[in-house]
């Protein structure tokens, strides 16, 4: 046997039921998604029937929905701006000044996670309220608001940059700790000063992982529903809160099953526009 | 670059307070005398005594718990293979790195309305613990290729082969040489996919049938009506805390084993 069709073999044998098991139950499912998308709407038990229409797209495409459209991406956005600006130097310096308490400083980074999601996002509740810590404490240099920074578009970034961060900061250690300092001091030699040092070489030689790691932020802080019903409350609803009722309620399926697939194009547009670049992270 | 620095350790610090605020809070909390989570009025244990009194979360707990290790093993065992499927180029390859990192980028919304019309569709899975356990297993195995991937494309080839020169078989030379070097990464892609599940709110909010109630989701319907219960956020102390515990206990074992084998002082992973 030629050696490429043996390795071929072999690696295919290995992925094998992964390949399986993500076929079943995740590319199925997501057929399934597109199928009800073009379905229509029935209020019985199967609650997307025939005949083939597009009419959840046209509604889905209604101009309702267009300031849930703009606050959705305004809210992933600016999460994923910020998980970037403060995963950046904590990756940095966990990668370059970690030294042997690395690993420790990665686990301490996790170690929050393992409480429940929902208890965080309420202690974030708690904080953020009219008597909460954080108010009070803004409130002894006079900068306290009345009734507290919930309920604000403020409050869902900052939760969701809380929900998210790991997922920023893993990517962007694995690309610091690969990035050869010795470029810095070599720019530093030819003249460059520190902000054009990290605009031209430093960000640059860690793009692969900015990019897995906003890619990692991006679309599912987009879908995220629970973290702005909770801090943002019913006034600031998203794509994904949209899709939840559209399911859970049992209202139409076939509609969200179009804004679904909505979302499905975006994440097609990101892993397009991404490209090769930082497979290697990923 | 040697000057220590300063500036950055002090934005870290700032990072590390956000990433810790919420969870002392929930500490502090949990030892309230009143059920309010933003206004401390004393302490008590009470919420930690109703916690071990309330049959409806240790129910769903050990199911979570069981769905979780389940999930787990099954996503640990599949992804490591792949992860070593992936370890040399072939043709293909590039779609299957596509593939697996789905379940990474696309919206856990998305996931669970497709997963619930996929089953529903499908008259043969009832809503349950199957469907929890097929789902978890799907969104988990993409973070144990990504962890345990990263250990083994960064392998020395040359180890393997010079056990191989030694005369080691290809089983032995996985056994002693392979397996000890990715073991730090297989274990971490474990947690990641114990984790995942165990505290899955939204996907499986979709896929309980009747009594399999995951903890998450029970906290969830608990808490939209009422806010959260004082007893979950004792749970959640626990939980951060055992686990802070089992990780120094890790830290601290790695570095006696290295400071014993004479070895240079590098932990695991």
């Amino acid at each position: 046997m030629r050696p490429v069709l043996r390795r071929w073999l072999k690696a295919n044998a290995l992925l094998a039921p992964t390949g399986v098991w993500l076929g079943i139950f995740l590319i199925a499912p997501l057929v399934v998604v597109v199928e009800f998308s073009f379905a229509t709407r029935n209020t019985g038990v199967a609650r997307a029937v025939l005949p083939w229409t597009a009419q959840a797209y046209l509604t889905a495409l209604d101009p309702a929905f267009l300031p849930i459209f703009g606050r959705t991406l305004l809210y992933a956005g600016a999460t994923t701006l910020l998980c970037l600006v403060l995963g950046f130097p904590l990756a940095w310096f966990i990668a370059r000044h970690g030294g042997r308490y690395r690993t420790a400083l990665l686990a301490a980074v996790l170690i929050p996670f393992w409480s429940s999601y929902l208890a965080r996002i309420y202690a974030w509740k708690a904080l953020l309220d009219g008597e909460g810590l954080v108010n009070t404490v803004l409130g002894w240099v006079g900068l306290d608001r009345d009734g507290g920074f919930l309920l604000t578009h403020g409050a869902v970034v900052l939760g969701l940059t809380y929900g998210f961060l790991p997922f920023m900061v893993l990517p962007l250690y694995v690309a610091c700790e690969r990035f050869d300092v010795r470029l810095v001091e070599a720019s530093h030699d030819l003249g460059h000063g520190r902000v054009s040092t990290f605009f031209r070489v430093v960000l640059p030689g860690v793009m692969s992982g900015v990019l897995a790691g906003s890619l990692l932020v991006l679309v599912p802080a987009a879908g995220d529903f629970v973290t702005p019903k909770l801090l943002g409350g019913v006034e600031q609803s998203t794509f994904g809160s949209v899709i939840d009722d559209q399911f859970r309620g049992g209202n139409n399926w076939p509609l969200g099953s179009a804004m679904a697939v909505l979302l499905l194009v975006l994440v097609v547009v990101v892993l397009v526009l991404r490209g090769r670049r930082g497979e290697d992270v990923l | 670059m040697n000057r220590r620095p300063w500036a950055l350790g002090a934005v870290v610090a700032l990072v590390f307070l956000f990433l810790y605020a919420p969870i002392a809070w929930l500490a502090i909390a949990s030892f309230n005398s009143s059920r309010s989570l933003s206004r401390i009025s004393g302490f008590s244990l009470q919420w930690y005594a109703e916690l071990v009194d309330d049959t409806r979360v240790f129910d769903s707990l050990q199911l979570t718990l069981q769905l979780a290790l389940s999930s787990a093993v099954i996503s640990t065992v599949i992804g490591t293979l792949a992860a070593f499927g992936l370890r040399r180029a072939f043709p293909g390859r590039g779609l299957w790195t596509v593939l697996l990192s789905l379940p990474l980028v696309v919206p856990e919304v998305v996931l669970g309305v497709a997963m619930l019309g996929f089953f529903v569709k499908l008259a043969g899975v009832p809503l349950g613990f199957g469907a929890l356990l097929f789902a978890h297993v799907a969104f988990s195995l993409s973070f144990v290729v990504v962890v345990v991937r990263s250990r083994v494309s960064g392998m020395d080839v040359r180890l393997e082969e010079a056990a191989a020169d030694l005369g080691a078989s290809p089983f032995v030379a996985f056994r002693t040489v392979t397996l000890p070097l990715v073991a730090p990464a297989v274990v971490a892609g474990a947690a990641f996919a114990f984790l995942l599940s165990f505290d899955d709110v939204v996907i499986s909010s979709y896929l309980t049938g009747v009594g399999s109630t995951t903890l998450p989701v029970f906290v969830y319907a608990q808490a939209s009506k009422r806010g959260i219960s004082p007893e979950i956020v004792a749970l959640s102390t626990l939980m951060v805390a055992a686990t802070a515990l089992l990780l120094i206990i890790g830290v601290v074992f790695a570095s006696w084993r290295a400071r014993r084998t004479g070895s240079a002082a590098k932990l695991a992973v």
